[in-house]
Protein backbone atom coordinates (compact mmCIF):
# COMPACT_ATOMS: atom_id res chain seq x y z
CA UNK A 1 0.00 0.00 0.00
CA UNK A 2 1.13 3.24 -0.89
CA UNK A 3 0.61 5.82 1.61
CA UNK A 4 0.76 9.62 1.22
CA UNK A 5 3.57 10.23 4.18
CA UNK A 6 5.77 8.52 6.12
CA UNK A 7 5.11 8.19 9.35
CA UNK A 8 1.80 8.92 9.17
CA UNK A 9 0.13 5.58 9.76
CA UNK A 10 1.10 2.52 12.29
CA UNK A 11 2.55 -0.98 10.76
CA UNK A 12 -0.14 -2.61 11.26
CA UNK A 13 -2.88 -5.12 9.67
CA UNK A 14 -5.63 -2.61 10.83
CA UNK A 15 -3.41 1.07 10.93
CA UNK A 16 -3.64 3.59 13.17
CA UNK A 17 -2.52 7.26 13.18
CA UNK A 18 0.05 8.51 14.75
CA UNK A 19 0.60 11.39 16.71
CA UNK A 20 2.83 12.98 19.24
CA UNK A 21 3.09 12.61 22.74
CA UNK A 22 4.45 15.29 24.77
CA UNK A 23 6.75 13.98 27.14
CA UNK A 24 7.06 16.38 29.89
CA UNK A 25 3.23 17.24 29.55
CA UNK A 26 1.47 14.29 28.34
CA UNK A 27 -0.25 16.62 25.56
CA UNK A 28 -1.16 14.67 22.42
CA UNK A 29 -1.00 16.31 18.97
CA UNK A 30 -1.41 15.05 15.41
CA UNK A 31 0.88 14.96 13.07
CA UNK A 32 4.09 13.74 15.75
CA UNK A 33 6.46 16.93 15.05
CA UNK A 34 9.56 16.40 14.28
CA UNK A 35 12.32 16.36 17.18
CA UNK A 36 12.88 14.88 20.43
CA UNK A 37 10.16 16.85 22.63
CA UNK A 38 6.90 14.68 21.38
CA UNK A 39 7.55 10.70 21.53
CA UNK A 40 5.41 9.06 18.81
CA UNK A 41 2.10 8.16 19.75
CA UNK A 42 -0.35 5.64 17.62
CA UNK A 43 -3.70 7.34 18.32
CA UNK A 44 -7.31 5.58 19.17
CA UNK A 45 -9.25 4.30 15.84
CA UNK A 46 -12.52 5.59 16.76
CA UNK A 47 -14.04 8.64 17.60
CA UNK A 48 -16.84 11.06 17.19
CA UNK A 49 -17.03 13.73 14.97
CA UNK A 50 -16.71 17.29 16.57
CA UNK A 51 -17.29 19.52 13.71
CA UNK A 52 -17.78 19.11 9.79
CA UNK A 53 -18.20 20.86 6.29
CA UNK A 54 -17.95 19.98 2.78
CA UNK A 55 -15.40 21.00 0.37
CA UNK A 56 -16.96 22.08 -2.51
CA UNK A 57 -14.69 23.50 -4.96
CA UNK A 58 -11.19 21.79 -5.92
CA UNK A 59 -7.98 23.03 -4.17
CA UNK A 60 -5.58 24.99 -5.93
CA UNK A 61 -2.71 22.95 -6.85
CA UNK A 62 0.24 23.30 -5.58
CA UNK A 63 -0.19 22.65 -2.73
CA UNK A 64 -3.00 19.84 -3.46
CA UNK A 65 -2.35 17.02 -5.34
CA UNK A 66 -4.89 15.22 -6.31
CA UNK A 67 -7.34 14.35 -9.49
CA UNK A 68 -8.08 17.27 -11.79
CA UNK A 69 -11.74 15.75 -11.78
CA UNK A 70 -13.27 17.22 -8.62
CA UNK A 71 -16.04 15.58 -6.34
CA UNK A 72 -16.51 17.48 -3.24
CA UNK A 73 -15.83 15.46 0.07
CA UNK A 74 -16.78 15.74 3.32
CA UNK A 75 -13.92 17.26 6.27
CA UNK A 76 -14.14 17.63 9.61
CA UNK A 77 -12.51 16.89 13.62
CA UNK A 78 -12.83 13.88 14.93
CA UNK A 79 -12.92 13.76 18.45
CA UNK A 80 -10.42 10.59 19.73
CA UNK A 81 -11.56 10.68 23.69
CA UNK A 82 -8.92 11.25 26.33
CA UNK A 83 -6.22 12.26 23.18
CA UNK A 84 -7.15 15.17 20.87
CA UNK A 85 -9.33 15.79 18.29
CA UNK A 86 -8.26 15.43 14.62
CA UNK A 87 -8.92 16.92 10.90
CA UNK A 88 -10.06 14.21 8.99
CA UNK A 89 -12.37 13.62 5.58
CA UNK A 90 -15.11 11.77 7.14
CA UNK A 91 -16.52 9.11 4.50
CA UNK A 92 -19.21 6.45 3.85
CA UNK A 93 -22.32 9.43 4.12
CA UNK A 94 -23.81 11.44 2.52
CA UNK A 95 -23.35 14.96 2.62
CA UNK A 96 -27.23 15.59 4.69
CA UNK A 97 -26.64 12.64 6.64
CA UNK A 98 -23.80 14.20 8.80
CA UNK A 99 -23.99 14.62 12.53
CA UNK A 100 -22.15 16.23 15.05
CA UNK A 101 -21.42 13.52 17.98
CA UNK A 102 -21.86 10.63 15.19
CA UNK A 103 -19.48 7.63 16.27
CA UNK A 104 -16.67 7.15 13.47
CA UNK A 105 -13.42 4.69 12.67
CA UNK A 106 -10.57 5.22 10.82
CA UNK A 107 -10.38 3.92 7.59
CA UNK A 108 -7.95 4.76 4.18
CA UNK A 109 -8.74 5.85 1.13
CA UNK A 110 -7.65 7.04 -2.20
CA UNK A 111 -6.70 10.06 -2.59
CA UNK A 112 -7.63 9.96 -6.82
CA UNK A 113 -9.94 6.77 -6.65
CA UNK A 114 -9.26 6.18 -10.18
CA UNK A 115 -5.09 5.99 -10.15
CA UNK A 116 -4.23 1.97 -10.41
CA UNK A 117 -2.01 2.46 -7.75
CA UNK A 118 -3.01 5.49 -5.50
CA UNK A 119 -1.91 7.41 -3.23
CA UNK A 120 -3.79 6.44 0.27
CA UNK A 121 -4.83 9.17 2.86
CA UNK A 122 -6.66 9.47 6.30
CA UNK A 123 -10.52 9.31 6.67
CA UNK A 124 -12.86 8.52 9.43
CA UNK A 125 -16.53 6.63 8.38
CA UNK A 126 -19.18 5.48 10.45
CA UNK A 127 -18.39 2.89 13.31
CA UNK A 128 -18.77 -0.66 11.98
CA UNK A 129 -18.85 0.31 7.89
CA UNK A 130 -16.64 -1.59 6.76
CA UNK A 131 -17.87 -5.41 9.00
CA UNK B 1 2.28 60.34 27.72
CA UNK B 2 0.39 62.36 25.32
CA UNK B 3 -2.76 61.17 24.46
CA UNK B 4 -3.18 60.10 20.70
CA UNK B 5 -5.74 61.57 18.51
CA UNK B 6 -6.88 60.52 14.37
CA UNK B 7 -6.07 63.68 12.47
CA UNK B 8 -6.50 62.30 9.26
CA UNK B 9 -8.01 60.03 6.86
CA UNK B 10 -8.01 58.63 3.63
CA UNK B 11 -9.30 56.00 1.99
CA UNK B 12 -8.41 53.96 -1.82
CA UNK B 13 -12.07 52.34 -2.77
CA UNK B 14 -11.54 48.59 -2.00
CA UNK B 15 -11.79 45.61 -4.47
CA UNK B 16 -10.45 45.53 -7.54
CA UNK B 17 -8.44 48.06 -9.83
CA UNK B 18 -6.74 47.46 -12.63
CA UNK B 19 -3.61 49.42 -13.73
CA UNK B 20 -3.50 50.66 -9.65
CA UNK B 21 -0.22 48.56 -7.57
CA UNK B 22 -1.11 48.05 -4.24
CA UNK B 23 1.06 50.87 -3.38
CA UNK B 24 -0.61 53.16 -5.74
CA UNK B 25 -3.28 52.98 -3.68
CA UNK B 26 -1.48 53.37 -0.47
CA UNK B 27 -0.10 56.41 -1.74
CA UNK B 28 -3.59 57.74 -2.83
CA UNK B 29 -5.15 56.74 0.70
CA UNK B 30 -1.82 58.79 2.49
CA UNK B 31 -2.83 61.58 -0.06
CA UNK B 32 -6.61 61.96 1.17
CA UNK B 33 -5.68 61.59 4.52
CA UNK B 34 -2.90 64.55 4.18
CA UNK B 35 -5.58 66.59 2.69
CA UNK B 36 -8.01 65.55 5.26
CA UNK B 37 -6.02 66.95 8.18
CA UNK B 38 -4.58 70.16 6.20
CA UNK B 39 -1.23 69.29 6.53
CA UNK B 40 1.93 67.93 4.31
CA UNK B 41 4.23 65.69 4.06
CA UNK B 42 7.20 67.12 5.23
CA UNK B 43 5.43 67.71 8.37
CA UNK B 44 5.32 64.03 8.97
CA UNK B 45 7.58 62.59 11.26
CA UNK B 46 7.34 59.21 11.25
CA UNK B 47 5.16 56.27 9.58
CA UNK B 48 4.31 52.51 10.17
CA UNK B 49 3.53 50.66 6.85
CA UNK B 50 1.70 47.29 6.26
CA UNK B 51 1.15 44.97 3.24
CA UNK B 52 1.19 41.23 3.13
CA UNK B 53 1.47 40.53 -0.77
CA UNK B 54 1.78 44.62 -2.10
CA UNK B 55 5.64 44.94 -1.50
CA UNK B 56 7.46 47.25 0.64
CA UNK B 57 5.09 50.37 2.22
CA UNK B 58 8.55 52.03 2.84
CA UNK B 59 9.07 52.57 -0.92
CA UNK B 60 6.54 54.78 -1.18
CA UNK B 61 8.94 57.89 0.49
CA UNK B 62 9.46 57.99 -3.12
CA UNK B 63 6.25 59.04 -4.50
CA UNK B 64 5.65 61.59 -1.27
CA UNK B 65 8.63 63.00 -1.05
CA UNK B 66 12.17 61.92 0.49
CA UNK B 67 12.38 64.04 3.66
CA UNK B 68 14.46 61.21 5.37
CA UNK B 69 11.27 60.29 7.30
CA UNK B 70 11.84 57.45 10.03
CA UNK B 71 9.24 54.90 7.87
CA UNK B 72 8.99 51.18 9.30
CA UNK B 73 7.34 48.23 7.55
CA UNK B 74 4.89 45.66 9.56
CA UNK B 75 4.63 42.60 8.40
CA UNK B 76 2.26 40.60 10.71
CA UNK B 77 -0.23 38.74 8.88
CA UNK B 78 -3.93 39.74 9.30
CA UNK B 79 -3.39 41.58 11.88
CA UNK B 80 -0.69 44.08 9.71
CA UNK B 81 -2.78 47.30 9.93
CA UNK B 82 -3.69 47.47 13.72
CA UNK B 83 0.53 46.41 14.72
CA UNK B 84 1.02 49.72 12.07
CA UNK B 85 -1.50 51.62 14.08
CA UNK B 86 -0.25 49.87 17.69
CA UNK B 87 3.12 51.48 16.72
CA UNK B 88 2.04 54.56 15.69
CA UNK B 89 0.01 54.97 18.44
CA UNK B 90 3.15 54.25 20.60
CA UNK B 91 5.45 56.46 19.14
CA UNK B 92 3.21 59.65 19.77
CA UNK B 93 2.46 58.45 23.38
CA UNK B 94 5.92 57.79 24.29
CA UNK B 95 6.61 61.42 23.82
CA UNK B 96 9.09 61.03 20.82
CA UNK B 97 7.02 62.71 18.15
CA UNK B 98 3.95 64.63 17.48
CA UNK B 99 2.61 63.64 13.75
CA UNK B 100 2.85 60.72 12.18
CA UNK B 101 1.20 58.07 9.82
CA UNK B 102 -0.07 54.51 9.72
CA UNK B 103 -1.16 53.28 6.60
CA UNK B 104 -2.12 50.16 4.78
CA UNK B 105 -2.49 48.43 1.71
CA UNK B 106 -2.46 45.23 -0.37
CA UNK B 107 -3.41 43.39 -3.57
CA UNK B 108 -4.10 39.80 -3.71
CA UNK B 109 -4.94 37.44 -6.97
CA UNK B 110 -8.36 36.91 -7.41
CA UNK B 111 -9.64 33.67 -5.23
CA UNK B 112 -9.13 32.22 -2.27
CA UNK B 113 -5.75 32.64 -0.80
CA UNK B 114 -3.06 30.15 -1.61
CA UNK B 115 -1.31 28.69 1.12
CA UNK B 116 1.64 26.68 1.51
CA UNK B 117 2.42 24.29 4.20
CA UNK B 118 6.29 24.64 4.56
CA UNK B 119 5.05 29.12 5.29
CA UNK B 120 2.93 27.81 8.25
CA UNK B 121 5.46 24.75 9.33
CA UNK B 122 2.97 21.95 8.29
CA UNK B 123 4.51 18.76 6.62
CA UNK B 124 3.99 18.70 2.80
CA UNK B 125 1.26 16.04 3.03
CA UNK B 126 -1.54 18.58 4.49
CA UNK B 127 -1.36 20.41 1.32
CA UNK B 128 -1.60 17.83 -1.04
CA UNK B 129 -4.34 15.60 0.64
CA UNK B 130 -6.08 19.09 0.77
CA UNK B 131 -6.14 20.73 3.85
CA UNK B 132 -4.74 24.08 2.83
CA UNK B 133 -8.02 25.67 2.52
CA UNK B 134 -8.90 28.91 4.90
CA UNK B 135 -12.61 27.81 4.22
CA UNK B 136 -12.51 24.47 5.31
CA UNK B 137 -12.11 25.96 8.87
CA UNK B 138 -14.05 28.59 8.97
CA UNK B 139 -16.87 26.35 7.90
CA UNK B 140 -15.73 24.16 10.71
CA UNK B 141 -15.80 26.34 13.41
CA UNK B 142 -18.90 28.14 12.87
CA UNK B 143 -20.72 24.38 12.40
CA UNK B 144 -19.23 23.59 15.95
CA UNK B 145 -20.56 27.32 17.31
CA UNK B 146 -24.20 26.50 15.82
CA UNK B 147 -24.04 23.52 17.65
CA UNK B 148 -22.91 24.15 20.79
CA UNK B 149 -24.74 28.21 20.89
CA UNK B 150 -28.31 27.09 18.92
CA UNK B 151 -26.97 29.65 15.80
CA UNK B 152 -29.34 29.02 12.97
CA UNK B 153 -28.25 29.60 9.17
CA UNK B 154 -30.64 32.19 8.74
CA UNK B 155 -29.00 33.90 11.31
CA UNK B 156 -25.45 33.31 8.79
CA UNK B 157 -27.37 35.39 6.57
CA UNK B 158 -28.79 37.78 7.94
CA UNK B 159 -25.25 38.77 8.96
CA UNK B 160 -24.71 38.96 4.99
CA UNK B 161 -27.86 40.74 4.12
CA UNK B 162 -26.83 43.76 6.53
CA UNK B 163 -23.31 43.61 4.83
CA UNK B 164 -24.78 44.17 1.53
CA UNK B 165 -27.06 46.57 2.47
CA UNK B 166 -24.77 49.20 4.85
CA UNK B 167 -22.65 49.18 2.03
CA UNK B 168 -24.84 50.47 -0.73
CA UNK B 169 -23.88 53.72 1.07
CA UNK B 170 -20.34 53.34 1.36
CA UNK B 171 -18.50 55.14 -1.14
CA UNK B 172 -15.40 53.00 -0.36
CA UNK B 173 -17.60 49.41 -0.55
CA UNK B 174 -16.76 47.09 -3.23
CA UNK B 175 -20.11 45.14 -3.29
CA UNK B 176 -22.73 47.79 -3.39
CA UNK B 177 -26.24 46.23 -4.30
CA UNK B 178 -28.49 44.94 -1.62
CA UNK B 179 -28.65 41.05 -1.49
CA UNK B 180 -32.36 39.58 -0.59
CA UNK B 181 -32.10 37.22 2.47
CA UNK B 182 -33.44 34.08 0.35
CA UNK B 183 -31.06 34.62 -2.36
CA UNK B 184 -27.91 34.62 -0.06
CA UNK B 185 -29.71 31.22 1.75
CA UNK B 186 -29.97 29.85 -1.61
CA UNK B 187 -26.64 30.97 -3.46
CA UNK B 188 -24.25 27.72 -4.05
CA UNK B 189 -22.62 26.47 -0.93
CA UNK B 190 -18.75 27.41 -0.66
CA UNK B 191 -18.37 25.29 2.14
CA UNK B 192 -21.72 24.13 4.15
CA UNK B 193 -23.27 26.22 5.72
CA UNK B 194 -21.75 28.93 4.11
CA UNK B 195 -22.73 29.79 0.44
CA UNK B 196 -20.81 32.37 -1.48
CA UNK B 197 -22.42 35.62 -0.37
CA UNK B 198 -21.06 34.51 3.01
CA UNK B 199 -17.41 34.90 2.53
CA UNK B 200 -15.35 37.86 2.09
CA UNK B 201 -13.11 37.53 -0.46
CA UNK B 202 -9.30 38.83 -0.99
CA UNK B 203 -9.31 42.37 -2.23
CA UNK B 204 -7.32 45.50 -2.90
CA UNK B 205 -7.08 48.80 -1.03
CA UNK B 206 -5.49 51.36 0.88
CA UNK B 207 -6.13 53.19 4.16
CA UNK B 208 -4.18 55.86 5.65
CA UNK B 209 -4.73 57.61 9.32
CA UNK B 210 -3.02 60.43 10.78
CA UNK B 211 -2.19 60.70 14.38
CA UNK B 212 -0.94 63.48 16.69
CA UNK B 213 0.00 64.46 20.06
CA UNK B 214 -3.31 66.71 21.55
CA UNK B 215 -1.15 69.73 21.06
CA UNK B 216 -0.99 68.90 17.61
CA UNK B 217 -4.16 68.29 17.16
CA UNK B 218 -5.56 71.10 18.91
CA UNK B 219 -3.08 72.94 16.50
CA UNK B 220 -4.81 71.58 13.79
CA UNK B 221 -8.05 72.18 14.40
CA UNK B 222 -9.77 68.56 13.47
CA UNK B 223 -12.69 67.22 15.45
CA UNK B 224 -11.00 65.71 18.19
CA UNK B 225 -11.14 61.72 17.55
CA UNK B 226 -9.18 59.84 20.89
CA UNK B 227 -7.85 56.94 20.23
CA UNK B 228 -8.27 55.57 23.67
CA UNK B 229 -7.18 51.96 23.20
CA UNK B 230 -5.03 50.10 20.48
CA UNK B 231 -3.93 46.69 21.10
CA UNK B 232 -2.36 43.53 19.60
CA UNK B 233 -2.38 40.03 21.21
CA UNK B 234 -1.08 36.62 20.10
CA UNK B 235 -3.33 33.18 20.58
CA UNK B 236 -3.46 31.53 23.98
CA UNK B 237 -3.66 27.60 24.43
CA UNK B 238 -6.31 26.25 22.75
CA UNK B 239 -7.17 28.40 20.44
CA UNK B 240 -9.03 27.22 17.06
CA UNK B 241 -7.07 28.66 14.46
CA UNK B 242 -7.06 28.34 10.69
CA UNK B 243 -4.88 25.00 9.19
CA UNK B 244 -4.54 22.80 12.47
CA UNK B 245 -4.74 18.99 11.63
CA UNK B 246 -5.11 18.77 15.46
CA UNK B 247 -6.48 20.72 18.19
CA UNK B 248 -7.05 20.18 21.68
CA UNK B 249 -9.63 19.09 23.45
CA UNK B 250 -9.48 20.85 26.38
CA UNK B 251 -10.88 24.13 24.50
CA UNK B 252 -8.81 27.63 25.23
CA UNK B 253 -10.26 31.28 24.53
CA UNK B 254 -8.95 33.30 21.53
CA UNK B 255 -6.32 36.39 20.65
CA UNK B 256 -9.74 38.51 19.84
CA UNK B 257 -10.53 37.71 24.12
CA UNK B 258 -6.94 38.80 25.11
CA UNK B 259 -6.99 42.05 22.91
CA UNK B 260 -10.32 43.08 23.82
CA UNK B 261 -10.03 42.68 27.40
CA UNK B 262 -6.72 44.73 26.62
CA UNK B 263 -8.54 47.74 25.13
CA UNK B 264 -11.19 47.92 27.31
CA UNK B 265 -8.67 47.98 30.37
CA UNK B 266 -6.85 50.58 28.41
CA UNK B 267 -9.80 52.61 27.89
CA UNK B 268 -11.47 52.63 31.04
CA UNK B 269 -14.80 51.38 28.87
CA UNK B 270 -16.78 48.13 28.94
CA UNK B 271 -18.87 46.86 25.80
CA UNK B 272 -22.01 48.47 27.08
CA UNK B 273 -20.03 51.81 26.75
CA UNK B 274 -19.73 51.02 22.96
CA UNK B 275 -21.38 53.01 20.32
CA UNK B 276 -20.65 51.53 17.06
CA UNK B 277 -18.23 48.39 16.26
CA UNK B 278 -16.68 47.40 13.26
CA UNK B 279 -15.78 43.79 14.28
CA UNK B 280 -14.00 41.07 11.82
CA UNK B 281 -15.98 39.41 9.28
CA UNK B 282 -14.00 36.94 7.20
CA UNK B 283 -17.46 35.14 6.83
CA UNK B 284 -20.87 36.04 8.43
CA UNK B 285 -20.28 33.66 11.32
CA UNK B 286 -16.95 35.41 12.24
CA UNK B 287 -19.06 38.58 13.02
CA UNK B 288 -21.37 36.48 15.09
CA UNK B 289 -18.85 34.62 17.27
CA UNK B 290 -16.72 37.70 17.47
CA UNK B 291 -19.62 39.62 19.13
CA UNK B 292 -19.39 37.31 21.90
CA UNK B 293 -15.79 36.91 21.82
CA UNK B 294 -15.32 40.86 22.15
CA UNK B 295 -18.03 40.41 25.16
CA UNK B 296 -20.82 42.40 23.46
CA UNK B 297 -23.45 39.81 24.34
CA UNK B 298 -23.02 36.04 25.42
CA UNK B 299 -22.98 32.73 23.25
CA UNK B 300 -26.06 31.95 21.91
CA UNK B 301 -28.11 35.71 21.90
CA UNK B 302 -27.00 36.33 18.31
CA UNK B 303 -29.52 34.31 17.70
CA UNK B 304 -32.07 37.15 18.83
CA UNK B 305 -29.94 39.89 18.59
CA UNK B 306 -30.13 39.46 14.30
CA UNK B 307 -33.85 38.31 14.76
CA UNK B 308 -34.21 41.49 16.22
CA UNK B 309 -32.32 44.14 13.90
CA UNK B 310 -29.94 44.71 17.27
CA UNK B 311 -27.02 45.28 15.34
CA UNK B 312 -28.14 47.53 12.56
CA UNK B 313 -27.67 50.84 11.80
CA UNK B 314 -30.49 52.06 13.77
CA UNK B 315 -30.10 49.04 16.58
CA UNK B 316 -29.04 49.38 19.83
CA UNK B 317 -25.26 48.26 19.06
CA UNK B 318 -24.81 48.48 15.33
CA UNK B 319 -22.28 46.25 13.67
CA UNK B 320 -20.22 46.61 10.30
CA UNK B 321 -21.62 50.10 9.35
CA UNK B 322 -19.41 50.07 6.06
CA UNK B 323 -20.65 46.43 5.01
CA UNK B 324 -17.39 45.09 6.78
CA UNK B 325 -15.62 42.20 5.09
CA UNK B 326 -18.08 40.75 3.23
CA UNK B 327 -18.90 43.77 1.47
CA UNK B 328 -15.43 45.43 1.26
CA UNK B 329 -13.23 42.32 0.53
CA UNK B 330 -10.44 41.59 2.73
CA UNK B 331 -7.21 43.09 0.99
CA UNK B 332 -5.23 41.98 4.15
CA UNK B 333 -2.85 45.29 5.29
CA UNK B 334 -5.21 47.50 4.79
CA UNK B 335 -8.32 45.75 6.32
CA UNK B 336 -7.91 46.90 9.75
CA UNK B 337 -7.28 50.08 9.42
CA UNK B 338 -10.73 50.35 7.13
CA UNK B 339 -12.37 49.69 10.54
CA UNK B 340 -10.90 52.74 11.99
CA UNK B 341 -11.17 54.65 8.91
CA UNK B 342 -14.88 53.95 9.27
CA UNK B 343 -15.38 54.48 12.94
CA UNK B 344 -13.85 58.22 12.91
CA UNK B 345 -16.40 58.75 9.62
CA UNK B 346 -19.24 57.65 12.34
CA UNK B 347 -17.72 59.80 15.24
CA UNK B 348 -17.27 62.89 12.83
CA UNK B 349 -20.88 62.82 11.67
CA UNK B 350 -19.74 62.27 8.25
CA UNK B 351 -21.72 58.49 7.29
CA UNK B 352 -24.79 59.47 5.18
CA UNK B 353 -27.08 57.22 4.12
CA UNK B 354 -24.96 54.77 6.59
CA UNK B 355 -24.47 57.36 9.38
CA UNK B 356 -25.25 55.97 12.71
CA UNK B 357 -27.82 58.27 14.99
CA UNK B 358 -27.56 59.70 17.96
CA UNK B 359 -24.41 60.90 17.67
CA UNK B 360 -22.05 58.17 18.54
CA UNK B 361 -19.09 59.25 20.83
CA UNK B 362 -17.53 55.79 21.31
CA UNK B 363 -16.60 53.47 18.26
CA UNK B 364 -14.87 50.45 18.64
CA UNK B 365 -13.24 48.11 15.97
CA UNK B 366 -11.51 44.44 15.86
CA UNK B 367 -9.75 42.29 13.55
CA UNK B 368 -8.83 38.63 13.87
CA UNK B 369 -6.65 36.23 11.70
CA UNK B 370 -4.11 34.27 10.72
CA UNK B 371 -1.61 32.79 11.95
CA UNK B 372 -4.08 33.63 15.57
CA UNK B 373 -3.68 37.11 15.78
CA UNK B 374 -6.08 40.16 16.66
CA UNK B 375 -5.81 43.71 17.08
CA UNK B 376 -8.75 46.11 18.86
CA UNK B 377 -9.04 49.76 18.87
CA UNK B 378 -11.12 51.96 20.90
CA UNK B 379 -12.13 55.66 19.71
CA UNK B 380 -13.77 58.26 21.54
CA UNK B 381 -15.07 61.95 20.56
Amino acid sequence: MHVIAEGLFTDEATPRLIGGRHRQSGRIVFPCPPGEEFEPWPLAREGKLWSFTVQRYRPKSPPYAGPEAFRPWIVGYVELPGEVIVESRVVGIGFDEVRIGMELELTLVPLDPDAANPIMIHAFQPKGASA
Amino acid sequence: MSDVYIVGIGIHPFGRTDGLSGLDQGVYAVRQALSDAGVDWQQLQFAYGGSDAAGNPDTMVERLGLTGMQFINVRNGCAAGGSALFSAQMAIKSGEFDLGLAVGFDKHPRGAFNALPAEYNLPDWYGEAGYMITTQFFANKITRYMHEHGISPTTLGRVAEKAFRNAVHAPHAWRRAEVPLDEIMNAPLVSDPYTKYMFCSPAEGGVALLLASEKKARELGRPLIKLKAATMRTRPPGSFEVFAPCIDIERGGSATNLASAAAFEAAGLGPKDIAVAQLQDTEAGAEIMHMAENGFCADGEQEAWLAEGRTEIGGTLPVNTDGGCLACGEPIGASGLRQVYENVVQLRGDGGGRQVPNDPKTAYSHVYGAPGVSAVTILER
